[in-house]
């Protein structure tokens, strides 16, 4: 689950790392009386979405008068913002960042990722800091220096020395990042954090480093734990109907395809959507209705896949482990008729009890089509849905 | 012979007299697998199934030599209960629930590491060594005695391969469902490493998906380590950059783990890779000309 920068940069504060004085607005009344409040002569006012690439988008602007801070929120909020991380429409923005602007010397990179090779919450820094860190990481990944945190230890004040003195920091600046890093590291694994970055961490103009950025994604598995966390959540960053599937813990990404994918198992589902690519059609989702494909699952998953437009063809594949084949085809043909679906339906069962299942759908009398294979169920539905592409 | 379990495992279930673990209690039971107890806190003295139960998984190995773990306990509860198992001197620890914190899995990794405990998941289907023992939830009668080794980070993927590896007579050594988690017990080279040694496994399946680079890892493995043919299908051409496809692990992120590079990693160590995943049994039969 991804945080908002206002929402990670409140953490920050918790653990006494160096943020600048900012306020969180929803409106331009609100943004020029926070610019007030924090003072000075300018400030920077940055849109709260969930993506990267906001500056070159025009979502975040250095301003100098409050009113100019209130012009910029009334002009974003309630609209979207496009980047190269977001999709065509954008990301909503319903809250303004107003932060007091500080003086840049250097820009530097910190981060934390937990890393699947090593096993271990992996930290990087490097001294390419504001610019893409994947890019850097490609084009020279000398640049990235690497700490691993022993998960039984935690992470080590020399740690942070050694990658200060490789930054090439120098006096207070060596104290202030050991302060950074390990704030960072507790609270990584304080919140069950599975990234955390600071892109960029910056050297002020009077030598101090102050984290500019702040970006936090959080472990969804360990939401139950961090109330405080789960609290944050803003579904109005999510697709809309990812976020009603999950209210019914049925996992769905939306595609630009024309075929409609129901599958029990996230790796089948995966698989079949590279099937239906292969045989020429292109899938409109992934959707893991899970083992238990009831036939109240079934159909809530049918309403999700046909409210998108794009669908011209289901198609429903199920390898039937211990659910029985005869009882997911009847819950199919109830929802089916329930729903009232107008495409045609493509459905390959396998597994126990396949034969019965194929039999009562093939008498159901309905516009579903059973398959006999997963290569024909491919065929079949790129058939139905007008063709290969 | 096979891997990780046969017919000698002594199998104790934690989380034993939960919905999950009753139902697939009963099935590891139907299969012949020998369940020689269960361990829920609190119930010990109990007989549920007509086993015992523990109070301890210590209490468990104590009572009936378990030498075999499998856990179905909700997720906040698994980091305790593998190292439970792990400290009670289990040597094989089978962790199939989903949604495990991954913070809990480094520690739960490092302590299994120093301890010797072998663990298999969490978010898996277990592992099954057909005829002899099934610990975990995957579908009993798909599976056939026979030699062909297959390891996978998906449940459902992985009855697909056993369906084609049994529909076409050749069967399967042991089946290995190491997870879809960022954080495995196991990863593709600890379980490719013993299929190569062992003799019952004449050809290796291994389905992989986005997400991570445990699949380029393997095949630098299997450039240099693996003898025997290798099979193996990536799910995900399709899947967007960023986005989350079911499996916690099985993820783009910052243009890395993609199935192409997959693909090509394993191709380039001589793996035999098959797009369609209905090609599975094909391949093999290709590669093994049996």
């Amino acid at each position: 689950m991804n945080l908002h920068e206002y929402q990670a940069k409140t953490l920050f504060a918790d653990y006494g790392l160096p943020v600048s004085a900012a306020v969180a607005v929803d409106s331009a009344e609100a943004a020029v009386k926070a610019a007030t409040d924090i003072g000075g002569e300018r400030w920077v006012v940055k849109a709260q979405v969930h993506a990267g690439g906001r500056g070159k988008a025009g979502g975040v602007k250095l301003v100098d008068s409050p009113e100019a801070a209130g012009q910029f929120a009334e002009q974003w909020l309630g609209e979207h913002l496009v980047t190269y991380q977001t999709n065509a429409s954008g990301q909503p923005v319903s809250r303004i960042l107003v932060e007091s602007c500080i003086g840049i010397r250097d820009e530097l990179y910190l981060g934390a990722v937990v890393d699947r090779a090593s096993r271990r919450i992996v930290f990087m820094a490097s001294t390419e800091g504001g610019v893409e860190i994947e890019k850097v990481a490609e084009e020279t990944p000398e640049k990235i220096l690497k700490a691993e945190i022993d998960p039984l230890l935690g992470a080590q004040a020399f740690q942070g020395r050694d990658l200060a003195f490789r930054l090439g920091l120098a006096g207070v600046q060596i104290k202030q990042f050991v302060t950074i890093f390990l704030g960072l590291a507790k609270l990584f694994t304080d919140k069950d954090l599975a990234l955390i970055e600071v892109n960029p961490l910056v050297i002020t103009d009077e030598g101090n480093l102050h984290c500019l950025d702040a970006k936090v994604v959080v472990d969804s598995n360990a939401l139950y734990r961090q109330p405080e966390l789960e609290a944050m959540h803003d579904p109005s960053q999510e697709d809309e109907r990812e976020a009603h599937a999950a209210q019914w813990e049925l996992n769905y990404v939306a595609l630009d395809g024309s075929i409609g994918c129901m599958v029990n198992g996230a790796g089948l589902a995966m698989g079949t959507m590279d099937i239906v690519k292969l045989h020429g059609g292109m899938p409109a989702n992934f959707l893991d209705v899970g083992g238990g494909a009831t036939k109240e699952r079934v159909t809530e998953a049918f309403k999700i896949i046909l409210s998108d437009n794009n669908v011209r063809a289901v198609l429903i594949n199920i390898f039937g482990g211990i659910v029985r084949c005869d009882l997911i085809a009847e819950g199919v043909i109830r929802a089916v008729e329930g729903v009232g679906v107008a495409v045609p339906v493509v459905v390959r069962l396998e597994g126990n009890n396949a034969a019965l299942g194929r039999q009562a759908l093939a008498e159901s009398g309905l516009n579903i089509e059973a398959a006999e294979s997963l290569a024909d169920a491919a065929q079949k539905v790129v058939a139905a849905a007008g063709g290969a592409a | 012979m096979s891997i990780l379990v046969n017919a000698g495992t002594r199998v104790v279930c934690q989380g034993f007299t939960g919905s999950q673990g009753t139902f697939h209690s009963q099935q590891a039971i139907a299969y012949g697998t020998q369940l020689v107890g269960g361990v829920t806190p609190g119930k010990g003295g109990q007989t549920h199934l007509g086993l015992p139960v523990f109070n301890t998984v210590t209490e468990a190995v104590a009572q009936t030599s378990a030498n075999a773990s499998v856990i179905y306990v909700p997720a906040p509860f698994c980091k305790d209960s593998i190292l439970e198992a792990a400290y009670a001197g289990i040597e094989l620890i089978v962790c199939i629930t989903e949604g495990v914190p991954t913070l809990d899995m480094l520690d739960a990794k490092v302590k299994c590491d120093e301890l010797g405990a072998r663990l298999i998941g969490p978010n898996c289907p277990g592992v099954i060594t057909p005829g002899e023992c099934k610990i975990g939830i995957m579908p009993a009668e798909i599976h056939l005695p026979g030699r062909v080794g297959i390891v996978s980070r998906s449940g459902t993927l992985t009855y697909e391969a056993v369906k084609q590896t049994t529909d076409v007579g050749y069967g399967q050594s042991t089946c290995v469902g190491i997870g879809g988690d960022p954080i495995p017990g196991s990863n593709f080279i600890d379980i490719l490493g013993l299929f190569q040694d062992d003799a019952s496994s004449e050809a290796i399946v291994m389905i992989g998906e986005i997400g991570g680079t445990a699949e380029e890892e393997a095949a630098e493995f299997i450039r240099s380590n693996v003898s025997k043919p290798v099979v193996s299908y990536i799910a995900g051409v399709t899947a967007p950059k960023g986005k989350r496809m079911g499996h916690a692990g099985a993820i783009i992120s910052g243009g890395k783990g993609t199935a192409d590079e997959k693909f090509a990693a394993l191709e380039s160590a001589g793996v035999s890779t098959v797009r369609s995943l209905a090609d599975i049994g094909a391949a093999l039969q290709e590669v093994t000309g049996w």
